[in-house]
């Protein structure tokens, strides 16, 4: 059928089964809005900045598995876009993202909300395209999709100029991709999955090493057969938290600059690493040199250049982790789990050292009381989105993670004002849970303007803002690491968090006490309706454990031991 | 187990990609976004096929070496990456002289080099070599004497044994 460029944009989206499109509408990309306007196909949402847009279509990604899907305008807009795509890169989710482009005749002129997105957006996706002729748009936007969700998932770029999407040209969307230079390697080999089998069953202090990627590949419950079958203890990354549930007697906890002191302590005894979808991040690893000196590596990825980037891999196995881990669950009979006991007791002896906890020292609330509290009184029926800092890290440390896919936050590129328009992207994916921000008073105020968007589109998410009137993780490490200078860090001057919501159509709440958040919270959660919940918390709260930036694992630094109350 | 730092080495490296528009940009993005060296780039179209082939030439420890292949082959529109060992490596270097040198010698030099003086003018001429390069590197060094007035080399093309 002959269609113009636009209305086949809006095509395709329904032949993918896309229903939630996020974005916002400018000159170059009119057209396709016109289209989107006379269509019913798919819900758009308007969110209030394009960075919102795109954080919101991988939050929408992040919970459902589903390719998310932004449509932005040229110029201002699309680079609005940049850090939503640098995002979405570095934590590989599934995500086409469209963008108007100035009409062919005036690309290079310098014109009117011109720019070279393509060329910006090169390096901070996985792939990117600039089509010039309507006729190429089925074929583009197939491979789009399909290069966005296959091997390591990642952003793909589609940039349309004007006259483009006015053009009239042939509609097929029945046709094949057929990408010659791009094969995802999804089988293990199995002769290199046959060695690594063999080296967990030689090992004596084997460790699971899981990563983000456990979840993307949709391996979690594989991972979880696999982990239980074997009684070997395991170690989660930020990304990974959900993969075993909380109460999992093998999950040791979190690793990394912020892990807990026995997940870190077994990664530095453990004899054999099992990476999973993991990519020995630096805020993982801490000091190169010294991490998990004594063990050998099996590293399970669908990206080669993930395999001894950082860490040699003695057992380099590329292939699609749901996969691999499929094919050596046929082996496991080779594993004795028994083997591991004296082990996973030198583990749980590392926690009884050095719990994961804090202290209820502090007249005001103690930021990881809230987060426990949360999960408490929500556990599985909400999902967590957070912003960046040191909420970041109490959400991860001290939120009773259940299922993959809970958990949403900005890990690899670490943006502050992800959180918000995140969660509104969750919600719209999971309308049956509770959708909750954790975030921080100076996150909150890099997206706040979503409040439109969510009192708009009836989108109810809780903000949790634990507020201590500090940019806290610059604050804590200039405490700890900057003699206590705590430059530009002070953030005294601030809104009325409660009026602020308000003055949107929202609701907000201001609590001190344990009785106030409890019912501001059982509040929010039955008036369905944006929420900000500002807790004023204790303000020199220190994330701990820490290993210091470019220290070793095993070398942490640890809360005080004080008597608890 | 961490990888160690280890010595850096020059290597060439071939890639065949899709012909299509900003593919070149896409690799050399690669290397200044990643830090890595390109000590030289060379890239023409395969005959009667929709790709070309880049030689580079590009140095490394063993493990930036292998990060390089891999992450030129994680790019969409790379279909093959030849990191070679034992291979024929070329480059060509055109230099001009004023006439006023010795022609002679010139000439002499360039046939010792794979080459031959291939233009003159009327007060210069231009001498071609092809050849290793090292030894083209050798060849410039010889005929510094000779007031060169300009040089260009090509960058090195290279085919596997």
């Amino acid at each position: 059928m002959q269609i113009s460029g636009a209305q086949m944009v809006i095509e395709t989206f329904i032949a993918e089964g896309v229903t939630t499109v996020f974005g916002y509408p400018g000159g170059a990309i009119m057209n396709v809005y016109d289209e989107i306007y006379k269509q019913d196909g798919f819900k758009h949402i308007l969110n209030r900045h394009e960075q919102a847009s795109i954080h919101a279509a991988e939050g929408y990604a992040k919970a459902s598995g589903k390719v998310g899907v932004a449509m932005i305008t040229s110029g201002p807009g699309f680079t609005n876009a940049v850090t939503g795509l640098a995002d979405a890169y570095m934590d590989s989710v599934p995500m086409v993202v469209i963008s108007g482009q100035v009409p062919m005749s005036l690309i290079g002129t310098d014109g009117f909300q011109e720019i070279d997105a393509v060329g910006i957006s090169r390096p901070c996706t996985k792939h990117n395209y600039l089509v010039t002729d309507a006729a190429d748009l089925p074929r583009v936007l197939k491979e789009a999709f399909y290069i966005a969700r296959t091997g390591r998932p990642g952003p793909v770029h589609v940039d349309i100029p004007k006259d483009v999407t006015a053009q009239i040209a042939e509609y097929n969307y029945d046709i094949e991709v057929n990408l010659e230079t791009y094969k995802p390697h999804i089988k293990g080999n199995p002769r290199q999955i046959k060695k690594a089998i063999e080296a967990i069953a030689n090992a004596k202090r084997p460790l699971f090493y899981l990563g983000g990627g456990v979840i993307n590949s949709g391996a979690s419950e594989v991972v979880r057969e696999f982990v239980h079958k074997t009684g070997i203890p395991a170690v989660e990354t930020l990304m990974a938290r959900g993969v075993l549930s909380y109460d999992d007697e093998l999950l040791v906890g979190m690793l990394g600059m912020h892990g807990s002191y026995s997940s870190n302590m077994a990664m530095s005894e453990t004899d054999l690493v099992i990476g999973l979808g993991a990519r020995f991040d630096d805020r993982v690893t801490g000091k190169l040199s010294e991490f998990a000196k004594n063990a050998d590596v099996i590293h399970v990825d669908i990206d080669p250049a993930s395999i001894s980037k950082l860490v040699n891999a003695d057992f380099p196995i590329v292939g699609d982790l749901k996969n691999v881990v499929t094919d050596m669950l046929k082996q496991i009979d080779k594993i004795d789990s028994d083997k591991y006991e004296s082990w996973r007791e030198t583990i749980i002896n590392f926690a009884e050292l050095h719990p994961l906890t804090f202290h209820e020292d502090s007249d005001r609330l103690k930021p990881q009381w809230v987060v426990k509290r949360v999960g408490e009184l929500l556990g599985d029926s909400a999902n967590i989105s957070t912003d960046v800092g040191q909420h970041q890290m109490w959400a991860a440390q001290f939120y009773p993670f259940s299922r993959p896919n809970q958990w949403i936050t900005s890990g690899g590129l670490g943006t502050m004002g992800f959180g918000f328009p995140a969660a509104i992207g969750v919600k719209a994916a999971c309308p049956d849970k509770t959708s909750i921000n954790f975030t921080g008073d100076g996150s909150i105020l890099m997206n706040v303007q979503e409040l439109m968007t969510a009192v708009e589109t009836k989108i109810p998410v809780i903000n949790i803002i634990l507020n201590n009137n500090f940019l806290g993780m610059v604050r804590q490490w200039q405490t700890l690491f900057y003699d206590k200078r705590h430059s530009e860090t002070d953030l005294t001057a601030q809104p009325d968090f409660v009026k602020l919501s308000e003055a949107f159509g929202g609701i907000g709440y201001r609590v001190t006490t344990k009785e106030e958040f409890d019912a501001a919270l059982k509040d929010a959660v039955e008036k369905n309706i944006v929420t900000f919940i500002e807790v004023i918390v204790e303000r020199f709260e220190n994330v701990m454990p820490m290993v210091p930036s470019g220290g070793s694992l095993f070398n942490m630094m640890l809360l005080e031991k004080k008597e608890t109350k | 187990m961490t990888v160690n730092s280890e010595n850096t080495e020059r290597r060439v490296v071939s890639v065949i990609v899709v012909n299509e528009a900003s593919v070149l940009s896409r690799i050399t993005n690669l290397f200044s976004g990643r830090g890595y060296n390109i000590t030289s780039l060379t890239v023409a179209p395969i005959p009667d096929s929709k790709y070309s082939r880049l030689t580079i030439v590009t140095a490394g420890s063993i493990r930036v070496i292998e990060q390089i292949t891999k992450q030129l082959h994680k790019l969409i529109p790379v279909l093959k990456v030849y990191e070679h060992a034992d291979l024929v490596e070329k480059e060509m270097a055109l230099v001009k002289f004023p006439i006023s040198e010795n022609l002679n010698e010139i000439s002499i030099l360039c046939e010792a080099y794979n080459g031959k003086i291939v233009n003159s003018g009327g007060n210069m001429i231009i001498a071609m070599v092809a050849d290793e390069p090292k030894r083209v590197g050798h060849f410039l060094d010889a005929i510094k004497r000779y007031n060169p007035k300009e040089i260009v080399r090509s960058g090195a093309v290279a085919l596997e044994r």
